[in-house]
């Protein structure tokens, strides 16, 4: 193992074999000394002067109706300067996403889970903060609870909201009960695939909530103005989001605050919502004060993201030539106190790696007393993808086929249907595959004793909206300035796309992200989105800067803009009457042709390209102790074009190593009583460094035709195949097929003892 | 909240006794996380590290002083500890990561009295004694009777483990400590194991010692184990008695780290392990370890 290697990518990107010369070159990221040396500001870095420090107070019962509040003794306790509950908080509608969101802020008449914020205090230090939000006095009446999917949809369990009437279910139930959605989708006749197949393999699968595990819990520090003004510093992956989320829960005007985005410590989706925010801001304003509010560790497990665990039942069909042309598949998803999509996505995901003439999939969507889902890289879709490319690496088995030529015969291409209705545009699927088949590794013979598991994962990746102002300085020198913030290199990526289209060093190029009153709207960073949609809006403006920079070489030379061309940074005369302008020339000189040079470009990036990956790893398992070690591990993933291969590299990595975080160990552990017993990285087990080889990558580029330089977005589909191609490699080494997730030690253990017996 | 650093031991115990709700500390990596977990702070801290006696690790004579609150970094660095013992050098090797173990010490390790700490049933197979100081002087103490219970210890309040007494191996001696987490590092024992055997000129085992860890409310010593082994060549059936053994003495509980069950089938197979690694030191150093 050597995880000090630089990561060698044997994929199609050849520097500068494209024909650019910064896309796919590989510089030192901008923000990355300070970030190495410690100097780069995080929210929970920021102290003002009178800033007070919140606590918020978290419920100890997972249901529970709230009988009363009684804050007296904590607000007459030293230092404490404001107390709040979900009284002071503006009414939340009966129901849907505003009420959602209203109440995991600060739960109002109920408490839905263990960790529910109820109240809290701002004090002069955290020590004084804390005591008084534990002197708050709650009395409780508690409810019954649920757990898992099973207790809530079983037949008389509790019902967690009384007003929660199933959708997708026709005729719409008149009684309330725990299934938030119903969906379904469908093509073909299912019984007839199934009558008419060779093999019909059957099985039933299971995977646990895990949290995004991000390294710097939420923080933020919010300032209120006497005037009702608020400037809040936060981490996350959209501070535009936690601009209008914030409004949203505390009903103000948007215009009333400002956010300015702290670097981030990761998100993988677990930031693309809000907790503190609006506590905070009410805090500030009660007390006159800045409020600082950073979670605990424990505050991160107990009250934010985890992604949902899930039930999948999966009957797939395939004839003895290795088509696959039948599945169904039911799948019931965790939704947490909430309801949310996640089964809908699941039923979006799950046979997407294949072309099926018969496919009926129905998914449940369930509440219970956990907190609320929020997204983690490729939401839902290994959970799916674990069932799916389970069943299918047993047909192989049973057929005798290897498992990436079974999957090469049944791969979808452009203008195939997609389960979920339209067609697929150009994909790299294929070009997946056979990379994957190709490699050194999947070459390799497999050594004694181990055992070989691959998978696929799809993942659809989105557009929606960026926005980017590009100015040129008088020195020649760009500022690059957009709404996303930086959390996965995306600065570097942003630089490189704008030197490719102005010709300048990607060195002179000072990438910025700005803030909600310096950069036009930008949604949140999710959907793999950023580099794709971002980068989007920088070469629009890019290209406006261009043609403003011809003019102003056409007005110097006082010949026809048509006559100028941009090349290789520099405006040349067509006809080659004049010495080539350099942008810094024209910049040198802009007083005096017009003025500065700015370019803002906003949009709605449309044409987002579906990822793939496709992984392999051998693994070896100890039979006395049921331990797995992953030996070697190769992930091969469409990145369309790789903007920086360092940073798209990465992001593979850092998928697959999440995935096999989730396949192995990560899982939460709840008591009967609700209470989550392993709320800290000791007992919750993200992989450290030691348990992992090397994650070898191979970037395959299928460029993404709707973006100019083809970039798809590569941050989510690496954490999708790991949880198949360990179960299937496990299955390889011993025989033994594990379908409830995780594989930890003594699972395996009792698997291998139960086979044997 | 005070904090104090004394540096003598009777500065330290008198600071100890003046004060019911103060503790002593060297590492601070289990208290440190306890307090931010909830832990109610104590009105004084008081850091043993500026104490000469607590930090050395020498040799003297046949017997090794490893003061109590000397870093795990300070063992695993000391290769003719590590040759005389490498069973507790690897036990204090897997405390923490690597900045952990330049603060963790077999002292804290122990008065932690965690069920799971990994440094205690590698000292215990080796007779390791505790030299603990207290009003009357100083008092020598097995190691394997100063944890008492979860979280308890048989310490007096004003009491403090100076150093850890342990005599050079006999001659063909070696130990082996092995821990099932499931991760390579930063884990917690789920099952620790401790094996010191001595192989006789004709490579039998002439003595045994067994020692499990995380397995019961303390360490647990195993006869059983040590008497299958005594006197075999560790051949398949007298280590399979010993596992067996291992995984009868076990009195574990069900909890978040691991079940019933499972502790006890792998207690057994790391004992069956250990025996085999303390067993290859023996023969791969061709006898020539040990004091004589």
């Amino acid at each position: 193992m050597s995880t000090t290697e630089a990561p060698a990518s044997t994929g199609t990107n050849g520097n500068g074999a494209s024909g650019y010369r910064w896309v796919g070159t590989r510089p030192v990221r901008h923000d990355g000394l300070d970030k190495v040396a410690g100097k780069a500001r995080y929210a929970a870095d920021l102290n003002l002067p009178g800033m007070l420090h919140g606590h918020i107070l978290r419920s100890p019962h997972p249901h529970a109706r709230i009988v009363s509040i009684d804050t007296t003794k904590a607000a007459a306790m030293p230092g404490v300067k404001a107390v709040i509950t979900g009284a002071d908080f503006p009414e939340a509608p009966p129901k849907g996403a505003t009420r959602n969101l209203m109440c995991t802020v600060i739960a109002r008449d109920k408490v839905l889970y263990s960790g529910h914020a109820v109240a809290a205090v701002a004090a002069s230090t955290r020590r004084e903060a804390k005591a008084a939000a534990e002197a708050i006095e709650v009395t409780y009446e508690q409810l019954p609870h649920v757990l898992n999917i099973a207790d809530a949809m079983a037949d008389g369990a509790p019902v967690i909201h009384d007003n929660l009437l199933t959708r997708g279910v026709d005729p719409r139930p008149t009684e309330p009960s725990n299934v938030a959605a119903r969906t379904v989708y469908e093509r073909g006749d299912v019984e007839q695939g199934f009558g008419e197949a060779d093999i019909v393999i059957e099985r039933e699968f299971s995977t646990q909530a895990v949290h995004q595990g991000y390294i710097e819990p939420h923080a933020c520090v919010v300032d209120c103005d006497q005037e009702g003004k608020a400037v809040i510093w936060a981490s996350s992956q959209g501070h535009f989001m936690v601009r209008s989320s914030t409004a949203t829960v505390l009903g103000w005007d948007t215009s009333r605050i400002k956010v300015i985005p702290a670097e981030i410590g990761g998100g993988f989706g677990g930031k693309t919502t809000i907790y503190i925010e609006p506590v905070a801001a009410l805090l500030s304003t009660k007390a006159g004060r800045p409020v600082k509010i950073v979670m605990s560790r424990e505050d991160v497990f107990r009250a934010t993201g985890p992604a949902p665990g899930s039930i999948i039942k999966m009957k797939v069909g395939a004839r003895n030539d290795g088509t696959i042309t039948t599945a169904k598949a039911w799948l019931a998803y965790e939704n947490g106190a909430f309801q949310g999509i996640a089964a809908m996505l699941g039923c979006m995901c799950v046979v997407s790696a294949y072309t099926l003439d018969h496919l009926y999939v129905e998914g449940f969507d369930v509440v219970l007393n956990r907190p609320v889902n929020v997204a983690y890289r490729a939401p839902s879709a290994p959970a799916a993808a674990f069932a799916m490319d389970s069943v299918v690496d047993e047909i192989a088995a049973r057929l005798g086929m290897d498992p990436i030529d079974l999957r090469l015969h049944n791969c979808p291409s452009q203008g195939d249907p997609t389960p979920y209705g339209p067609k697929w545009p150009m994909i790299g699927l294929r070009d997946c595959l056979e990379a994957i088949r190709d490699s050194d590794h999947y070459q390799t013979a497999l050594p004694d004793g181990q055992g070989r598991g691959v998978a696929t994962g799809f993942w659809f990746n989105i557009g929606e909206a960026s926005s980017a102002t590009v100015n040129l300085n008088e020195n020649g020198t760009a500022t690059v300035i957009t709404g996303s913030p930086d959390i996965g290199g995306s600065r570097a990526s942003m630089a490189l796309m704008a030197a490719e289209e102005l010709g300048l060093d990607v060195h002179l190029i000072q990438p910025v992200v700005g803030d909600t009153e310096v950069v036009g709207f930008t949604d949140v960073t999710e959907g793999s989105r950023a580099t794709f949609a971002t980068g989007m809006a920088v070469v629009e403006a890019c290209r406006d800067l261009k043609t403003q920079l011809r003019k102003r070489a056409a007005k110097t030379w006082d010949c026809d803009v048509e006559e100028v061309e941009w090349v290789d940074g520099s405006a040349v005369h067509g006809p080659g009457e004049q010495e080539p302008l350099t942008l810094a020339a024209i910049t040198g000189n802009a007083k005096r042709t017009g003025g500065p040079l700015g370019a803002t470009a906003s949009l709605n990036a449309r044409g987002a390209g579906p990822a793939f990956s496709v992984q392999v790893a051998d693994v070896s398992v100890d039979s006395e102790t049921g331990r797995v070690t992953v030996e070697r591990y190769t992930t091969a993933q469409d990145a369309g074009t790789a903007i920086h291969p360092s940073y798209v590299e990465g992001q593979m990595q850092g998928g697959v190593v999440q995935g096999i975080g989730w396949a192995l160990n990560e899982e939460y552990i709840y008591s009967d009583d609700g209470n989550l017993e392993n709320p800290g990285f000791l007992d919750y087990r993200i992989p450290v460094a030691s348990d992992l080889p090397m994650i070898e990558t191979v970037i395959v580029e299928v460029p993404n035709p709707s973006h100019p330089y083809g970039v798809r977005g590569v941050g989510e589909v690496g954490i999708v195949p790991p949880l198949p191609v360990l179960a299937n490699a496990v299955a390889d080494a011993t025989g033994v097929r594990i379908s409830d997730l995780p594989l930890s030690p003594p699972r395996v253990l009792d698997a291998l003892t139960a086979a044997e017996s | 909240m005070k904090y104090a650093a004394p540096t003598t031991i009777d500065e330290a115990r008198a600071l100890l006794a003046s004060d019911a709700d103060a503790i002593v500390f060297a590492g601070a990596t289990d208290v440190v996380p306890q307090m931010r977990g909830g832990r109610p702070e104590p009105s004084m801290l008081i850091d043993l590290k500026n104490i000469d006696r607590l930090m050395s690790v020498s040799l003297e004579g046949d017997t090794w002083h490893v003061g109590a609150a000397a870093p795990s970094s300070a063992l695993t660095a000391n290769a003719d500890f590590a040759a005389d013992f490498p069973g507790v050098t690897e036990a204090a090797g897997l405390i923490g990561s690597d900045q952990i173990q330049n603060r963790s010490s077999l002292g804290g390790n122990l008065c932690n009295a965690s069920p799971a700490a990994d440094s205690v049933p590698a000292l215990v197979v080796n007779d390791a004694v505790a030299v603990i100081a207290g009003a009357g002087g100083e008092r020598r103490v097995p190691v394997a009777d100063v944890v008492t219970g979860p979280g308890q210890t048989s310490l007096a309040h004003d009491e403090i483990v100076v150093c850890f007494e342990l005599e050079r191996p006999a001659a063909r001696t070696s130990d082996a400590y092995l821990r099932l987490i499931p991760r390579t590092e930063m884990d917690i024992a789920v099952v620790g194991a401790g094996v010191r055997l001595t192989l006789d000129g004709e490579g039998a085992v002439s003595a045994a010692t067994v020692a499990l860890g995380a397995v019961a409310p303390t360490v647990v010593r195993v006869p059983a184990a040590e008497a299958a082994l005594v006197g075999s060549r560790l051949d398949d059936a007298s280590l399979a008695a010993a596992a067996a053994a291992a995984s009868e003495a076990c009195n574990p509980i069900d909890d978040k780290r691991g079940t019933i069950t499972y502790r006890r089938q792998v207690a057994g197979v790391l004992t069956r392990r250990a025996a085999g690694m303390a067993a290859d030191r023996i023969r791969t150093t061709n006898g020539q370890n040990g004091a004589s």
